[in-house]
This record gives structure tokens, C-alpha cells and sequence, in this order.
């Protein structure tokens, strides 16, 4: 009930969005009543078109992602516990991060061509960064007393890496994974769109193409609430890795 | 113990000094350039053709024939003409509906669900159904612009302003100011840095969306040149096309970080050197 009531906003929304569609307020080209979308959904759905398209973006996006997850720990962990590899990488970082990811796309698509692989080099490239910074901060700013205690009770440098840094880095570093996993969905949706032979994007820009535009509207619905669902998942993963934190304040 | 050497001072000390700076000062650059070297080298070498690496020599002067012949500044001003207006839309629009959101109920009523469902989306995927709408135009390259990164500056906004210490408000009212002395001398001064990280966020994902827009829509612009030259397999273009986009993102990040720096300079992150 409570739940209803705060989301009663966008049930008023749907309603409009059907009545002004049915009552001819708007083109039902332009916007197709919202239960021709959902029949739209269920056809597709039925046909499997969406279970194969989905399934290649789901992929391409755990791909990358995991790539990008683990050589981003690994280089902003590198980059906060030893001088030399920050040195080195930190002037990369720095050039690299301001650049809109999404011009990446045509390069990739030269190395890799068309498939899976340009759209997993894509995210893995666009998503590290953030999840270098992210885990770099948050290695940096664990305590230097916690450090010091670890190592005067004997604990070796990578024990203390181990035990002592990569907790204390958990906020940060999940922080920073959290925005990756935003921008993971958006170049996959964009790469897909601009080239490729199937995926969401491309079940969108071929649906597009043929005006079947109910059809359109429910997958872009479909990756919409996707990329929802996923974020609302890692909030509550991260709740779970990070529930030792609360108990200790 | 008391013949312990004194810890020498004067000459030697800071000629050892300046040749650590120097050579922490070559180091920084020292990855930079051996990346572009190694690209130089990779490149001439032949294992991958030029299509797939161009030598960086020739991409520098596409760069440059861009640079005299006056496109790299007409595609270079319309991206960022539309990501900087779809930026300046995002901030007061943001600003105003998050400020809406935290004083009045029946806005945040309203936007709560919106925002909270809204902002994790991929928005981008409404990019067709703009199109469909607004057409291939200008407009609905900065209405996708405005969809995709109008939500980071709501939620800071928002945060900001409900993170304001009550103490501040309850002496501004004290002293008689009235609700808008409030909200312009005491409330948004307040939730500025706030704000200024929503916007840091948003800055670059106008810029990505542009791209975006400009590829698939094609014609003008940073992103439009990027998909013709990769049509036209022109791979020298496509990077030329990577390193102008690059100059011009490094160049609003650097901006961003400037102006927050000017605006804060009396918080005390201004002092913290954690930030810098």
C-alpha cells in the first residue's frame, strides 16, 4: 500500500500516456497506447526475439563489465601501494578519463568489426576508469594507524594489502563500480544503436526502421527497467558486503 | 648516540632535492610519451595495417589539416554548442526541481519516483523515440542530452539542500531573512559544493550523450565527422576524430574542476589537500 502510494505518480503517468494516446490527443504513431506496448512485449517475448537480442546484450555487458571490475581493482590498488606504477599510470588516468567514452565506438568497431568483441572492448575500456579511481581512492585513504598496527603484528605487506587495504577500500571501490555499471548500459544501448547486428540497441533501431513503433517502445522500456533492475541489485549486494561497516559505527 | 651526523644542509641537499623533482617531473610525462611513441612505433612497423592503427604522426596532421582548414572548429563549436546548451538546461532545470523537491511535498511527491527510477535507467535508449518525436535536428539532440543527464544535478540538489544544517537556517531566520534572502544568501550558498559535484557528474554524460547523438543522426559535428570518416574506412579520420574529442572533454573537466575551485574558495575543501 505504502509502496503504492509512492509510486502513484507513475501509474498517473501511464494513465495519460494511454488516454492521450487513445483519445487521439497525440498520434498513435508517435506514441502508441501503452497496452498495444505491453501486447507488443508479450508477442516479441513469444517469439523469442527478445530472449536472443537480450541475452547478446546481457553477455556483452557481464563481459566487459568483469573485465573492466577486475583490472580496474587491480590498477587502482597497484596505483595507491606502490609510488612507481602511479607515477606511470596516474598521467594515463588522467588523460583518459575526461574523454566521452562514447567516441570510442568507431575504433573499436575497426579492431574488432561488428560483434561481440568491439562491444565488450567498449565497455571494458569506458568502465575501468571509474573503477580505477574508485578503488585508488578509497586504497589511499585507509588509516595509516590500522596499516602500522598490521604490519607491527607481523602481518607481511601483502597480508595487510589483503586484510587491511581492500576492506577499507570497499566503499569507494564499490562506489566507483556502481558508476561503471551505469555507464555500462549506456555504451552498450549506444554502441548497439550506432552499429550491430543484433542486441537491445539493434532490436530498437531495426524496429525503428520499420515503423513498427509499439514494438520500439517496448524494448526500449524493456532495457530501460533492465538497467533499473541491475542498480537496484548491486544497491543491495553492496548493503550486504558493506553490513560489517554499520555494525562497527 | 650523540654522534649522530646533523642532517646536512645547504648545497648538496638541494641540488639532491631539485634532481628529484626533476626527475619525478620526467616520470609524469614519461608514460604519455612512451605510449605515443610505442603507437608511432607500433604502427610503422607493420604489423597491423594502417587501417586498423594509423601512425599518430599522420593522425596529428589530419589533426592539424582539421585545424587550418577550419572544420575542426565548425564540428568542434556545434558539439559544443549542443552539449553545453543541453548542460545549461540541465543545471537550472535540475537545480530548480530539486530545490522544488526539498522544500515542497507535493513536487517531491511527484519527482521521488520519477527520479528514483529514472536516474540508474540508460536513458539513452529513449534516443529513437526522441528522434521520432523532434526529429534529427538540434532540438531533440539536446532534449536527449537534457533526459540523460538532467538526474545526477536533481538528486545533488536535492541532497544538498536537505543537508543543510538546520542551525544555519534557524539563526538566517532569526536575523528576519525572509524566505528568498533564505534560499539565495543561506540555503543554495550552503548546498553549492553538493551541487557542484551533481554538475561534475552530468558535464561529461552531456558531452558522451552528444557524441552519441551526432553518430547516429550523423551530419555535423565531432561525433557525425566520426561516423562518415569510419564509413568511408577512414581510419586516420576516426582517430583524428578520438583525439579532437578527447582535447575538447579534457578541456571542460579541467574548466569544471577551475570553477569549483574559484566557487568554493571559502569552503574548507578549498583547503583540504585531498581534493586538489
Amino acid at each position: 500500500m505504502k509502496a503504492l502510494i509512492r509510486y502513484s505518480p507513475l501509474l498517473l503517468i501511464a494513465i495519460a500516456w494511454e488516454l492521450s494516446s487513445r483519445l487521439g490527443l497525440v498520434s498513435q504513431l508517435a506514441l502508441p497506447p501503452l497496452s498495444d506496448v505491453i501486447r507488443a512485449w508479450f508477442d516479441m517475448l513469444k517469439d523469442g526475439e527478445l530472449i536472443t537480442n537480450g541475452m547478446a546484450s546481457i553477455y556483452r555487458v557481464f563481459a566487459g563489465l568483469a573485465l573492466a571490475i577486475a583490472v580496474g581493482i587491480v590498477l587502482g590498488v597497484a596505483m595507491a601501494w606502490w609510488r612507481p606504477v602511479n607515477v606511470l599510470v596516474a598521467p594515463l588516468v588522467e588523460i583518459f578519463y575526461p574523454l566521452p567514452k562514447s567516441a570510442l565506438i568507431p575504433v573499436t568497431v575497426i579492431w574488432l568489426g561488428f560483434g561481440d568483441g568491439s562491444k565488450i572492448l567498449l565497455i571494458f575500456l569506458g568502465c575501468m576508469l571509474p573503477v580505477t579511481i574508485g578503488a585508488f581512492n578509497g586504497a589511499r585513504s585507509s588509516e595509516q594507524v590500522i596499516v602500522w598496527s598490521a604490519r607491527s603484528m607481523g602481518a607481511s605487506r601483502l597480508r595487510v594489502l589483503w586484510d587491511v587495504v581492500l576492506p577499507s577500500a570497499m566503499p569507494e571501490l564499490l562506489n566507483g563500480i556502481r558508476t561503471a555499471l551505469a555507464l555500462s548500459f549506456i555504451l552498450l544501448v549506444s554502441s548497439e544503436l550506432i552499429v550491430a547486428q543484433k542486441g537491445f540497441g539493434h532490436l530498437i533501431g531495426s524496429l525503428g526502421a520499420n515503423g513498427t513503433y509499439d514494438a520500439m517502445y517496448a524494448v526500449v522500456l524493456t532495457v530501460a527497467f533492465l538497467g533499473f533492475i541491475a542498480d537496484r541489485i548491486y544497491l543491495v549486494i553492496t548493503k550486504r558486503a558493506l553490513a560489517w561497516r554499520e555494525q562497527a559505527s | 648516540m650523540s654522534d649522530v651526523q646533523p642532517i646536512p644542509d645547504g648545497v648538496p641537499e638541494r641540488a639532491a632535492r631539485i634532481a628529484v623533482h626533476v626527475f619525478w617531473g620526467v616520470a609524469r610525462v614519461f608514460s604519455v610519451v612512451a605510449l605515443l611513441v610505442a603507437w608511432e612505433l607500433l604502427a610503422r612497423s607493420g604489423t597491423l595495417t594502417p587501417y586498423q592503427l594509423p601512425a599518430f604522426t599522420s593522425v596529428l596532421a589530419r589533426v592539424w589539416s582539421d585545424v587550418t582548414g577550419g572544420d575542426f572548429f565548425i564540428n568542434t563549436g556545434l558539439t559544443l554548442y549542443r552539449a553545453l546548451a543541453g548542460f545549461a538546461i540541465c543545471t537550472v532545470l535540475g537545480v530548480v526541481i530539486g530545490m522544488a523537491m526539498a522544500r515542497n511535498r507535493i513536487a517531491n511527491w511527484f519527482f521521488d519516483p520519477i527520479v528514483s527510477i529514472g536516474f540508474p535507467m540508460p536513458k539513452i535508449a529513449f534516443l529513437p523515440v526522441v528522434i521520432l518525436w523532434l526529429g534529427v535536428y538540434d532540438v531533440s539532440k539536446i532534449t536527449i542530452i537534457v533526459i540523460d543527464a538532467i538526474f545526477p544535478v536533481i538528486a545533488a540538489t536535492v541532497i544538498g539542500i536537505q543537508g543543510v544544517e538546520r542551525e544555519l537556517i534557524w539563526s538566517a531566520r532569526n536575523m528576519g531573512a525572509n524566505n528568498r534572502e533564505l534560499l539565495w544568501q543561506i540555503v543554495l550558498p550552503a548546498a553549492l559544493p553538493q551541487i557542484l559535484t551533481g554538475l561534475q557528474v552530468s558535464l561529461p554524460l552531456c558531452l558522451i550523450v552528444a557524441v552519441v547523438a551526432e553518430m547516429l543522426m550523423g551530419g555535423y559535428g565531432l561525433g557525425g565527422a566520426m561516423i562518415t570518416a569510419s564509413r568511408f574506412a577512414n581510419s586516420v579520420g576516426v582517430f583524428a576524430g578520438i583525439v579532437e574529442i578527447a582535447l575538447v572533454g579534457y578541456v571542460l573537466v579541467k574548466g569544471m574542476a577551475i570553477l569549483r575551485r574559484r566557487l568554493l574558495i571559502w569552503h574548507q575543501e578549498a583547503h583540504d589537500p585531498s581534493t586538489a
